[in-house]
């Protein structure tokens, strides 16, 4: 299995004028590479709804790209409060986001849902006062 | 049916993207949480929301929507505006409320 691509995108907590810079340009790249149709939109969803965590709770993260012939991966780390209980994260609805956040259409206890349900294999860890680290394989089918 | 038939039959104000206006239209997404837009729209959709911040644009343009219509004569924010024109994405603008709109495109599309 040769590497086709690799890249690192920085993302900085708290600042929504940025937010979607990097998944834009994610899916640019990706769609030039010759990706497209539901796995282009899936990778696209995984790395926006990723991007928006980092920017919403975080201090700063990071979303590590990295494409083979036969699946995307998207390795996403970020420095923050960490997820308490991941087991509620999950679920759909429930968040811990701020009024400020949700004001603007975001926090809707969606987000990690939809990157699980746009994902081939779904990976969440975290540490209270650390961070979170988030690993999203999404496979390459007939694009 | 052509953008440009819906934006003229609803009497939409065009902010930008007035040349991209030949694009078919198969449907509709009404939402003003983003990542239920995000997650639920289909590609080629005209987003109907009450938002105007900048991550509109940022949405619109993952999920190759047709455009955005804000409702209840909402003007986009001046850096919604910037962002949409640099990434070609449609801004519309209607008077009237959530509901009626939704319904008028639902009748004209459907």
């Amino acid at each position: 299995m040769s590497l086709k691509y690799t890249n690192s995108f920085t993302v900085e907590g708290g600042n929504f004028e940025k937010a979607g810079i990097a998944s834009v340009e994610i899916k640019k790249i990706l769609k030039n590479m010759g990706i497209n149709g539901d796995t282009l939109r899936k990778i696209a969803i995984a790395a926006y709804e990723s991007e928006i965590n980092i920017i919403s709770y975080a201090k700063r993260g990071v979303i590590n790209v990295r494409v083979t012939p036969d699946f995307v991966l998207l390795d996403v780390e970020d420095e923050g409060p960490g997820i308490e209980n991941i087991g509620m994260a999950i679920r759909e609805g429930f968040s811990t986001a701020s009024d400020t956040i949700r004001e603007m259409g975001f926090g809707a206890g969606m987000g990690i849902p939809n990157i699980k349900n746009c994902s081939d294999a779904f990976e969440l860890t975290s540490e209270v006062n650390k961070g979170t680290h988030l690993r999203v394989l999404i496979n390459i089918s007939g694009s | 049916m052509e953008l440009a038939s819906i934006v003229k039959k609803l009497n939409l104000r065009v902010e930008c993207g007035k040349d991209k206006l030949g694009r078919e239209v198969p449907g509709g997404y009404v939402g003003d949480l983003l990542s239920d837009v995000m997650g639920n729209s289909k590609e080629g959709d005209l987003w109907i929301t009450r938002q105007t911040h900048q991550n509109i644009v940022a949405v619109a343009s993952l999920k190759e929507l047709a455009g955005i219509v804000l409702v209840q004569g909402k003007e986009p924010d001046e850096d919604t505006l910037e962002k949409a024109i640099q990434e070609g994405i449609i801004i519309l603008v209607t008077e009237l409320q959530t509901f009626e709109v939704t319904g008028k495109l639902y009748n004209l599309i459907s």
